[in-house]
């Protein structure tokens, strides 16, 4: 646990972002992800809420990973990062209590991400404050991109507006952001509830397996060259 | 001892353990000693702001937070009214009451005058279908001013499917259906215990 094997940030970086990303390709944290993606202001909320935590909570599991034995780690864990979460929900709720109202009811979801635990475990406990520490922003922003484009598609399809109430979560200046994209649109219910989650998901990791393959697949080999091309 | 060994002791692991449990519970105590009275006071304000919002100005002049009594209804729970004085004569009433929603309760805050006509009606809690049932809330739609003015006797308390004179929503008669019942109930319960409102002393400033 103790041996730090240099590890490199550009690899980091595109792990959190695309390669490894928790909700496209891991598939973690698909309890928040269908609960608050019915619009992308909710995803984007949920998202940089989550990205707080993640980076504190990767901090410290890092910082403490020698002393924590492997047989009772996961305990530790669970509690330092319950603990996190409650005292970010108890400090906005008295000190920013405009910002709470709008992401409190994010903040309580973010204890059931199993993303969060799923960091500490995989990264976190055997790597550098450091690159924990950029683990642990990349991993969030990744989640929040995922979150934010499967609210934004569900919102355009059910309600015909993008990031409606954005002023609400990021103060009057973002007012620009909302867009009503379909005037007099009467909305497909289903795309606003869990149904629709799911049927975007699927759709967008469709998406991202074709852009991953296109990508993979070596210039000079075609299928009708090579029969067993993959 | 080097760390490694130690790390693979039984009573160190206990001892870690425990550890933790201790550190992290003495920051989440003083972090609640610390936000208590700030979380409070939000409360507070908050609940000012809904008083307001079902209370039209100039209905009363003291601070109804400060004059509450706290009165049991048919079920046996008690129901904390805050009432509105005008020059020190009762003037209107503020209470909470919820019924059973599409998905778990609807808390309403029902605000009346003196004569238990309806001043103001704001859904404070729900967690009905979004898009559906979410037009009882204020910011989404106007429906929720469709109480104002009505009195317990002098309208049909139900939504126009069930021959009432309240619209229902398409899609979602289940919700209108449950606030209309919350409102309906607030008012009999006000009609029940008018007198005690009115004449009970509370906490009053």
């Amino acid at each position: 646990m103790s041996c730090n094997t240099p590890v490199s940030m550009r690899r980091v970086v595109r792990d959190g972002l695309w390669d490894q990303n928790v909700v496209f390709s891991q598939l973690l944290a698909m309890c928040p992800m269908m609960a608050v993606t019915t619009s992308g202001t909710n995803g984007l909320g949920m998202g940089l809420a989550t990205t707080a935590v993640l980076v504190v909570s990767n901090i410290l599991i890092a910082a403490i990973r020698d002393y924590v034995s492997d047989q009772v780690r996961i305990p530790v864990f669970v509690v330092v990062i319950a603990t996190l979460v409650t005292l970010v929900d108890m400090s906005l709720n008295a000190w920013a209590h405009e910002l709470h109202k709008v992401l409190g009811l994010f903040i309580a979801l973010i204890v059931v991400n199993c993303a969060i635990l799923g960091r500490a475990e995989a990264f976190a406990s055997k790597n550098t404050v450091r690159a924990s520490a950029v683990d642990g922003l990349a991993m969030g922003l990744g989640f929040t991109l995922a979150l934010v484009v499967v609210g934004l598609v569900r919102e355009l399809i059910g309600s015909g507006t993008l990031f409606a109430q954005a002023s609400l979560l990021l103060g009057p200046a973002f007012s620009f952001l909302e867009i009503k994209v379909i005037p007099n649109y009467s909305g497909v219910l289903m795309m606003i509830l869990p149904p629709g989650g799911f049927l975007v998901l699927g759709f967008l990791l469709v998406a991202k397996r074709l852009i991953d393959q296109r990508v993979s697949k070596p210039a000079a080999c075609t299928p009708a060259a090579e029969p067993n091309c993959a | 001892m080097e760390l490694a060994v130690l790390r693979d002791r039984i009573s160190y692991q206990g001892a870690l353990l425990a550890g933790f449990t201790l550190l992290t519970g003495a920051a989440l105590m003083t972090a609640n000693h610390l936000t208590l009275p700030a979380i409070e006071r939000a409360a507070t304000e908050d609940m000012k702001a809904s008083l307001v919002q079902v209370l039209p100005q100039g209905m009363a002049d003291n601070e109804l937070l400060k004059d509450s009594v706290v009165i049991k209804n048919d079920k046996g729970v008690p129901v904390t009214v805050y009432r509105g004085r005008k020059a020190g004569a009762f003037s209107a009433a503020v209470f909470q009451h919820s019924a059973r929603g599409y998905a778990g309760d609807i808390v309403v805050l029902i605000g009346l005058n003196a004569e238990g006509v309806v001043q103001g009606v704001r859904v404070l809690k729900h967690a009905e279908t979004p898009g559906l049932g979410d037009k009882i809330e204020v910011a989404k739609a106007d429906w929720i001013h469709s109480f104002e003015g009505k009195a317990l006797a002098a309208a049909r308390w139900a939504v126009k499917k069930d021959g009432g004179e309240f619209d229902q929503f398409a899609g979602a008669t289940i919700t209108p259906r449950a606030v209309v019942k919350a409102v309906k109930e607030g008012l009999e319960f006000y009609a029940a215990h008018r007198t005690e409102i009115a004449a009970a002393q509370g906490e009053q400033s």
